[in-house]
């Protein structure tokens, strides 16, 4: 990738992290650390990959994003803001009364949002659904589909995981924003689904580990998923939760909390700081 | 065509769903391991592209039809009721009925009637749970015909639908495939202004027979078929209500949240006027030819006879 559109991407990731403050921020409730935490997952997926048209939502041949951990909206909405699927300022009413923006995403009434999730676990068996819908029609979308180190824990992913390798859905990709925290705690202490990579070798996926904050390697790891045959692709993504922000990094109270007044002027601060940064380069 | 037929409705569903796959190439049909049992098998053997099994994994099975749904198709997602209806209710609920999709989930085995496999096997709640998805149509057909106009009117109606099939034969009282079905509409099977029944699903075509023989002790009831348990045909239930002033409901489920409760809100709300519920009592059903089951918990003409000349009595 060239730096020039490397350094977009960056831009694009330090947005999408400054939306999902506003949005938290505005709804005083919602999920800051993981939508910091996938926020370069989501810009290199919205910003290079995707094949999408914010003017044509329903484009028949799109890729289609399924968010599986649907908790972590406030990353997607700003990006779909930014693409402009819907005005930015709808982040400031996010979780409010009346309205657009759910506290967890919702198709019907969203553009851009392919399927409703936030029960962890559906969005990646519907991910399925439409890839197996497009191999029927011969298309050539692709499908993609973001879920948690926690949502894994969830015995729906398996089922789906082993009819996606059965049904050798290689139009299929998941990634999996492994930051390495849930609600009540470490993965590894609460639920144990390591080891991750081992169990999708066995459920027949292709399996790539990545640093899921380097753009290159996101960029190199959806490249190489589209080469694979007759099998779906999984990105093990290492994260850090509430990335960008210096005090949510790694804390696991940051998963579903909101910043008050001064917090919110030091996420905004931290993060325009960053970004000025990268504009002036 | 007129013809008696005795069919078990999960049977009618497959012979619908096959010849409906000709006219609609976008039907899709996906089965969790019961192929054989919930008569997908027939659609398997003449669309093989367009069946898919999903394994013993109902969630994600739903979660499939709601994706396929997504892109234009018209899945039929299939298990016995316990598991499509039950085990993957919150499927249904978020990944099928919130975002209100093209999804028919349908429910085979239903109810006593499954019969040796026992309890854990005999659904009596699938009928409340889909009841309480907003938007979702809830269809329990009582015979061949009915079935197989209820499988139409589900392909054509763009919205989410439960269909509800039974594993025992049974002999049709209709006897036409011109057969009228609307989603939503009940139908008056004999007019009677001494009692109404309201029966579904297998149960009509018992209450049927129930009617036959109180009619030869002097009882003029009217009988009504409720194959749409949601929406729920009020005008059909308060129009009983004011002119035979007494009400029988009769369904293989649940006395909690099935026909029974949904006709007593609709009674309660607009005309209150006694009703009678039979049903399950809250109690789970148990393992034996389903005949023998359905007589033992009190789902046969005989009892429901019986209730009848009692409400009369009081």
């Amino acid at each position: 990738m060239e730096q020039t559109e490397k350094k977009a991407l960056q831009i694009a990731a330090c947005k999408i992290r400054m939306g999902a403050i506003e949005a938290v921020y505005s709804a005083q409730s919602g999920h800051p650390g993981g939508s910091l935490s996938a926020a370069d997952i989501i810009a290199d997926l919205y910003f290079r990959e995707l094949n999408i048209d914010p003017s044509h939502p329903k484009m028949e041949n799109r890729d289609r994003f399924v968010l599986s951990k649907g908790h972590t909206c406030p990353g997607l909405y700003a990006a779909l803001a930014l693409k402009g699927y819907f005005p930015w300022d709808e982040l400031k009413s996010f979780r409010h009364t009346g309205a657009l923006l759910q506290g967890h995403p919702d198709m019907k009434a969203i553009p851009g949002i392919e399927m409703s999730t936030g029960s962890l676990g559906q969005g990646v068996a519907a991910a399925g659904g439409m890839a197996l819908a497009g191999k029927l029609d011969q298309k050539s979308y692709r499908v993609y589909s973001l879920l948690g180190d926690g949502e894994i824990e969830e015995g729906e992913v398996w089922e789906a995981a082993m009819f996606a390798g059965h049904h050798k859905l290689d139009n299929l990709c998941w990634i999996i924003d492994n930051n390495g925290l849930q609600i009540d705690g470490p993965v590894a202490d609460v639920g144990g689904p390591e080891p991750i990579d081992k169990k999708f070798e066995a459920f027949n996926f292709d399996v790539q580990k990545i640093d899921g904050h380097d753009l290159d390697a996101i960029d190199a790891a959806f490249c190489h998923a589209k080469t694979v045959k007759g099998k779906p692709s999984v990105i093990i993504a290492k994260t850090v939760k509430g990335k960008g922000v210096s005090y949510m990094e790694n804390q696991v109270g940051w998963h579903g909390k909101a910043p008050n007044d001064k917090q919110y002027q030091i996420a905004m601060q931290e993060l325009k700081t960053v970004l000025s940064g990268l504009e002036a380069e | 065509m007129a013809e008696m037929v005795k069919k078990a409705t999960r049977e009618s569903y497959g012979i619908a769903l096959t010849e409906l796959g000709e006219q609609y190439p976008n039907i899709v049909v996906l089965d969790a391991d019961l192929a054989a049992s919930t008569k997908t098998a027939m659609f398997r053997e003449k669309f093989p592209d367009r069946f898919f099994d999903c394994g013993i994994a109902e969630c994600n099975m739903i979660g499939v039809a709601a994706g396929l749904a997504t892109c234009g198709k018209i899945p039929f997602a299939n298990s016995f009721a316990m598991f499509s209806a039950g085990r993957a209710f919150e499927q249904v609920r978020n990944s099928v009925g919130y975002p209100h999709l093209n999804v028919k989930v349908v429910g085979s085995h239903a109810g006593l009637s499954v019969g040796e496999d026992g309890a854990t096997h005999q659904c009596l709640e699938d009928i409340a749970l889909m009841r309480t998805i907003p938007g979702m149509v809830v269809l329990n057909p009582a015979d061949h015909y009915e079935m197989k106009a209820a499988v139409k009117a589900a392909v054509e109606h763009n919205g989410p639908v439960y269909l509800r099939l039974g594993r025992l034969a049974v002999e049709s009282f209709n006897n036409s495939d011109d057969y009228h079905f609307e989603i939503g509409k009940g139908i008056t099977l004999r007019d009677g202004k001494d009692i109404t029944i309201i029966a579904t699903g297998l149960m009509v075509s018992r209450a049927l027979k129930a009617v036959k023989s109180l009619e030869k002790d002097g009882i003029d009831a009217r009988l009504i078929n409720l194959h749409t348990l949601k929406p729920i045909d009020r005008e059909i239930i308060v129009k009983a209500a004011r002119e035979t002033g007494k009400i029988i409901t009769v369904e293989e489920h649940s006395v909690i949240g099935g026909l029974g409760d949904a006709v007593c809100s609709v009674v309660c709300e607009e005309c209150p006027v006694p009703v009678v519920k039979i049903g399950v009592n809250d109690v789970y059903g148990s393992s034996g030819p389903a005949d023998e089951i359905l007589e033992k918990f009190g789902l046969c003409e005989s009892h429901i006879e019986e209730v009848v000349k009692n409400v009369l009595k009081k």
